[in-house]
């Protein structure tokens, strides 16, 4: 499953993707939850009884302002998440 | 086996009391819907209007708790349901309930009061896709109802006046409170209410249509929740999805308490 977490307002469209098919089985040893400087991650299980990451509630709103520190305009290349993630379950939309 | 389904939204607890039936034939023959029930809670406390809700609709289906072989709960206070054996999430209820009314459906549209959200579903009727609005009301039911009572209108009023209009009248405002005084501006520039009401409702369809897009649209597209019963938005949102036909259950707003009860029969197995 396709998860997508966030909102769309007047400023743009802020979603981050989850892949939980390559999220069941992490690689990476759950490297999201530490990688997020903002420790939005979360592990959940899921309505399929999966162990897969979700992002946490609160930040689902605020994602652009959650996000910012990590883009481009702040120095990073690679956002952290994207990088720990190696499986590639993880996609922002921004 | 009798399983029981509660849904609940933020303005509203429906109920749903399926049995599970002994045939051979059809699966949509598999279930009978012993009662429907409906409830708009007078107070804050979501476990007490959860119980109220619950017990009124054992009382009109003539059934006591025992009778009962699980109850599952969905929705956005799915976690005040204490009596509820398990959880289930708004867009696995969602996809299962749709897939079960319409077998062909592909593409699942929830539009309820406080929250829109896009599903994508496969022939099981399990979500493998899906998007939502977390931030605001704007692309939801409360955002419309706010905007009739600017125009005066019953929600039934401001729908089919809104099908009276041919206009394109673009909404810049993305937020309630702002969209409110973009309609007090046209209401001051004697814009005719129809055209309003239309600019609102493809206003709320656009949006929708923005999270439907993000998990794509495919195979026939249900439409589930309470807007359904908005004529107006039900048309605005056909034009913005680029769609012929939009299929519509008799009774929308059951859809998620319905797949929440399968969902929870299912598991008992």
């Amino acid at each position: 499953m396709i998860a997508n977490y966030g909102y769309k307002d007047g400023s743009g469209e802020y979603y981050i993707s989850i892949d939980t098919d390559k999220c069941i089985d992490c690689a990476a040893e759950r490297a999201c939850l530490t990688a997020c400087p903002k420790q939005m991650f979360e592990i959940i299980e899921d309505d399929y009884d999966d162990q897969v990451a979700w992002i946490k509630k609160p930040n689902c709103r605020t994602l652009s302002y959650d996000c910012a520190d990590c883009k481009p305009s702040s120095g990073y290349t690679t956002l952290p998440c994207i990088t720990a993630c190696t499986p590639g379950a993880i996609k922002h939309s921004w | 086996m009798i399983t029981a389904g509660i849904d609940m939204g933020s303005r509203s607890v429906k109920v749903v009391l399926l049995e599970e039936l002994d045939v051979n034939g059809a699966p949509q023959l598999k279930y009978g819907v012993k009662k429907v029930h409906i409830m708009m809670p007078g107070d804050l406390d979501q476990d007490v209007s959860a119980e109220k809700a619950y017990d009124e609709a054992l009382a009109a289906a003539g059934l006591k708790r025992e009778d009962i072989a699980a109850v599952f709960a969905t929705g956005a206070g799915r976690g005040q349901v204490a009596f509820a054996k398990e959880g289930v999430t708004e867009m696995t209820s969602g996809a299962k309930g749709a897939v079960f009314m319409f077998p062909a459906a592909r593409t699942v549209v929830d539009v309820g009061a406080e929250e829109g959200r896009g599903m994508k579903t496969d022939a099981e009727g399990k979500a493998i896709d899906f998007a939502g609005n977390e931030k605001c009301a704007a692309g939801a039911g409360s955002f419309a109802e706010a905007m009739s009572r600017a125009l005066q209108m019953t929600l039934k009023e401001f729908g089919d006046a809104s099908l009276q209009s041919d206009k394109t009248i673009p909404m810049n405002a993305q937020c309630t409170v702002f969209a409110e005084s973009e309609v007090v501006s046209l209401i001051h520039a004697s814009t005719p209410k129809n055209d309003i009401a239309k600019a609102v409702l493809d206003a709320v369809a656009s949006r929708v249509c923005a999270m439907v897009r993000r998990v794509g649209i495919e195979g026939e597209v249900v439409l589930i929740g309470g807007m359904v019963h908005n004529a107006g938005f039900v048309s605005s949102l056909k034009n913005a999805m680029g769609v012929d036909t939009i299929s519509l259950p008799d009774m929308p707003e059951y859809i998620s308490a319905l797949g929440c009860a399968m969902i929870a029969a299912e598991r008992q197995h």
